[in-house]
């Protein structure tokens, strides 16, 4: 049967690991005869994200490759085939059908099975594991008509069992955990507690230092009686009380295997039969199961590199991961335990959001050792790096876990402690690397420069800002002196510019030029300055339109091919039926695409510039106004139901959510800002994901500050607890006011922060206690913004002037652009691709 | 050695057309030019409409400036903000091919350009 003179690889068990094998073998050579045993009826499937069969994925979705690619690839597969005995004298494996095959080497990938406890009573309906497919269907249809649950242990699979039969809507779910804590091998005791609080809040019931005893019931069990002498009424169980290598095949063929169990191996993967390997987690390497895909993958790597006359070995593997619990992030990383007098750690603990953070530095604070991440796990990849690494630490290593609140030069550091491969400008593939070096080798010195060096920042431009940074910081970093200037045109930087134009009263771009710049000016500068004379006094921005931005050029935000978008003022997300049909009748009559957009309103698409004017009128008539979606000012306040609708809510987010964004709208600003407003600590409105967000709490409102999505995501700080609206109202007129004064051009909140001394807790002072003693300039100056408020558009459609600016060609205002072309999709219009 | 080439003078449209410091759009044989009035030069210029960065028909929506100690004129896209010399046309950042420019001239209040 076997191609002549072609080695038969042999596979038991078709599992993700036994799979991962297969794969990579056929990926090295072609010239094996490579057969599959497997004792489920089906192929290997991604056990790591099985709770998502109960997400609604099919047994077919979580396949790691369909049947196809195994007959595509010449594998032969034996299905629901146990292997039952190997015969090692003679080289052959038997099957339960009575099939005998040989093999010239042998790989046991059998895996693990669920380690039941000897409990009296494991063997009573209504007692399950969770393991396979089938252990999942078991669950539920138990789930359909229990009601109260329970899960015998408070590891990592064992929560995700909690999670599957919360979704499964068991009523009452309890975890029962026999250590006096939840997930004793991943993270440490205050970290466990602060995971138990965050999960207790979504609904499950924990009981940590639990023995069980029995498990009672007449054939079917009804409840769980502890050491104790404590009962839990429960309708199911499902034991997860970690794993047990399936090594029995290895044992029975006289292979070593360890005392509690796992077939042992060295550093090849070898067993101590030299034709047999054993990988994953039926495997024993150094006195060590790896209960992970990764380190599995890593050993079917080895062996399928040892058969093809490779030299990989295995040599241990980090065990650190990170994974969303029920939405709570879980993290640990290197040695999360180590503690003195091996190491120093430092702990960071919010209780009141669910933080949980701890490193562990190597005595002399130069290194780090390994840490654990519970709520906020979003620094994990850094840390990994520069533990991995062992990258030196900043001088202040609380730094890593509290973010960044030094000085300018340590907060560039921290850019630069980016590791080298890290990607900064995605669009054309630039790492952090490429970047400094083109600094410190060619000389490159400026954004401008570097685009033309290396393409970076010349796609959707989104990373310039780190570009910045970076050439700064490694300039920096080489002794020279960094003026922060505007641009070539201009000595100054945006703040100080501010102040300037502000004391001697100039108002136009020109005198801005004549008076501190020199040359023409550029597309750096122009806008920039636009935007301060907008923070200053809140002109009307079409009055000098021809130093706007692109989007400010036109009150609109231009599209690919040249059209334009329409977003007209929808405060809060809250919107009228008729004002619904008046949006829905504009659109059809300009043929325009809609679209809900993030912030809670609807975006009409593909509008030609002449006809701007035309469909703001119809707007405008009907009691709309401009929504900024094209300026570098305020977004939307988005916010959940509040407490008018919604049964959780604390107070009405909508009205304070209208109430902000009617306060704060078109008021320019370095870039764009974004709000939120929660009802409760559900938090539905995203609130700490924007520039400011609001929560409401049993006491008034919680504020957040300087967080944002977008390339570099990062959630917002807490600024203020438990205030009254006017508070809020004052500190915000603070905190915005000093944004827009200090800020450098196309900054962001959270970029801003993080490059301010002193970081929040400074930033804190300015706002709450007044500590430059600015807080009443702050609030007048916003006072004037606000009292200067105009709806630019409807200054447009009222003015005949101003209209014909909107036309595509000047010497034929009728005639639209020819070369703007569409498609149809989906029953809308879209562009045609660049 | 230079070599001249006849061109027709065309007008396309009024100096009160195109903003100071700006540019505007005109239609001119079926082709789409970019006008810009640099006023604070006192200065005209024409290239062709079309960004070659994208293929955007959007020169004439971009921002004036200049660069360099040289104050070379120039204009930046709004699309991708590719920046492209008002006198020669070379782009003036990446490697985008360099576009059209055409000769420009004001009598009274019409501007003419080169047809070539």
């Amino acid at each position: 049967m076997a191609p002549q003179g072609k080695p038969t690889v042999v596979v038991i068990g078709n599992g993700m690991v036994g799979y991962k094998f297969c794969e990579k073998l056929l990926a090295k050579s072609t010239h094996f005869n490579l057969v599959v045993f497997g004792e489920e009826p089906r192929v290997a499937y991604d056990r790591v994200h099985l709770s998502e069969y109960f997400g609604g994925k099919t047994a077919d979705d979580l396949l790691m490759a369909p049947h196809q690619w195994y007959l595509d690839n010449g594998i032969t597969m034996h299905l629901g085939d146990a292997v039952q005995e190997i015969d090692r004298a003679s080289q052959t494996v038997h099957a339960r059908s009575g099939l005998v095959q040989p093999y010239d080497y042998l790989v046991l990938a059998t895996g693990s099975s669920a380690f039941v406890p000897d409990i009296p009573g494991v063997e009573k309906a209504g007692v399950m594991v969770y393991r396979t497919i089938e252990d999942l269907e078991e669950i539920k249809a138990a789930a359909a008509t229990a009601r109260h649950g329970a899960v015998l242990g408070g590891g990592l699979l064992g929560l995700e069992a909690a999670k599957a039969l919360l979704d499964l809507g068991v009523a009452e779910t309890h975890v029962i955990e026999f250590a006096p804590r939840l997930m004793p091998r991943q993270i440490d005791a205050a970290g466990s507690a602060m995971l138990q609080s965050k999960l207790e809040a979504l609904g499950l019931q924990i009981h940590l230092s639990k023995a069980t005893s029995h498990i009672g019931g007449e054939g079917r069990i009804d409840a769980l009686h502890f050491g104790d002498g404590s009962i839990l009424e429960v309708d199911m169980l499902v034991i997860s009380a970690g794993i047990r290598p399936r090594d029995e095949l290895a044992k029975l063929a006289g292979l070593e295997v360890g005392m509690r169990g796992g077939i042992v191996v060295n550093d090849t993967m070898q067993t101590s039969d030299p034709h047999i390997f054993a990988i994953g987690e039926c495997a024993l390497h150094a006195g060590m199961i790896y209960g992970l895909v990764a380190p599995g993958y890593d050993m079917a790597e080895v062996v399928a590199s040892q058969l093809t006359q490779g030299a990989r070995a295995f040599t241990g593997f980090d065990m650190s991961s990170k994974l969303k619990l029920i939405g709570v992030d879980v993290a640990s990383f290197g040695d999360p335990f180590i503690a003195e007098p091996h190491s120093r750690s430092i702990v960071f603990e919010d209780a009141h959001s669910g933080v949980y953070k701890r490193i562990n530095l190597s005595p002399d604070g130069k290194q780090l050792l390994g840490g654990v991440l519970i709520g906020d796990a979003d620094a994990y990849s850094m840390l990994l790096q520069t533990a991995v690494n062992k990258l030196a630490l900043p001088p202040h290593p609380e730094d890593l876990i509290l973010g960044a609140r030094g000085s300018e030069g340590e907060s560039s550091a921290s850019v630069l402690n980016l590791p080298d491969e890290a990607l900064v400008c995605s669009c054309e593939a630039v790492t952090k690397g490429a970047i400094c070096a083109a600094v410190t080798e060619l000389n490159v010195t400026s954004v401008e420069a570097m685009k033309k060096c290396n393409k970076a920042g010349t796609g959707c431009g989104g990373c310039v800002p780190l570009v910045k940074d970076l050439i700064n910081g490694t300039l920096t970093a080489q002794g020279a002196y960094i003026k922060n200037v505007l641009c070539e045109h201009f000595d100054y930087s945006r703040q100080e510019l501010f102040d300037l134009l502000k004391i001697n009263n100039l108002r136009t771009y020109d005198a801005a030029l004549d008076h501190y710049g020199r040359g023409d000016g550029c597309e750096v500068c122009k806008p920039a300055v636009g935007s301060i004379l907008a923070g200053l006094w809140n002109d009307l921005i079409v009055k000098q339109n021809v130093i706007q931005d692109t989007n400010d050029r036109y009150l609109a935000n231009i599209q690919k091919g040249g059209s334009y978008s329409v977003v007209p003022r929808i405060a809060g997300g809250e919107v009228s039926p008729e004002q619904l049909m008046v949006i829905g009748r504009v659109a059809q009559k300009y043929g325009l695409y809609t679209k809900i957009t993030g912030g809670q309103r609807i975006d009409m698409f593909g509008a030609h510039v002449s006809d701007l004017p035309d469909i703001w009128e119809e707007l405008i008539n009907a009691g709309f106004e401009s929504g900024h979606a094209y300026g570098k000012s305020l977004r939307t306040v988005k916010s959940c139901v509040g407490s008018t609708w919604c049964r959780y809510g604390l107070h009405d987010s909508v009205s304070l959510a209208i109430e902000i964004e009617n306060r704060y709208k078109g008021i320019r600003s370095p870039h764009k800002l974004k709000s939120g407003v929660s009802g409760c600590v559900r938090e539905c409105a995203e609130a700490q994901a924007k520039d400011f967000g609001i929560i409401a709490t049993e006491k008034g409102w919680n504020l957040y500050v300087c967080g944002n999505g977008g390339s570099k995501p990062q959630h917002a700080q807490l600024l203020a607890t438990d205030i009254d609206k006017e508070t809020l109202v004052k500190y915000l007129d603070r905190f915005l006011m000093f944004y827009i004064k200090t800020a450098d051009p196309l900054t962001r909140t959270a970029v801003w922060l993080n490059k301010m001394e002193g970081g929040l807790a400074y930033l804190k002072n300015v706002v709450i206690n007044d500590s430059l003693g600015i807080a009443a300039d702050l609030e007048a100056e916003m006072a004037l913004l606000i009292q200067h408020y105009h709806c630019e558009w409807k200054e447009v459609v009222e003015n005949p002037e101003l209209r014909k600016q909107f036309t595509h060609f000047v010497n034929a205002p009728q005639v639209k652009d020819p070369t703007m072309e569409f498609a149809e999709m989906r029953g809308q219009k879209k562009v045609v691709a660049w | 050695m230079e070599t001249l080439t006849e061109v027709t003078w065309l007008p396309v449209c009024k100096t009160t057309d195109i903003p100071a410091d700006g540019g505007a759009c005109v239609l001119v044989e079926g082709q789409q030019v970019a006008i810009f009035n640099f006023a604070r030069r006192g200065e005209w210029y024409a290239t062709q409409n079309l960004c070659p960065h994208k293929q955007q028909m959007a020169l004439a929506r971009g921002l004036l400036g200049s660069a360099g100690e040289a104050c070379e004129p120039k204009v930046a896209c709004p699309f991708h903000k590719r920046t492209f010399s008002l006198l020669t046309g070379e782009c003036l950042n990446g490697d985008e091919c360099a576009i059209q420019t055409y000769p420009i001239k004001v009598e009274g209040d019409d501007v003419y350009i080169g047809w070539l």
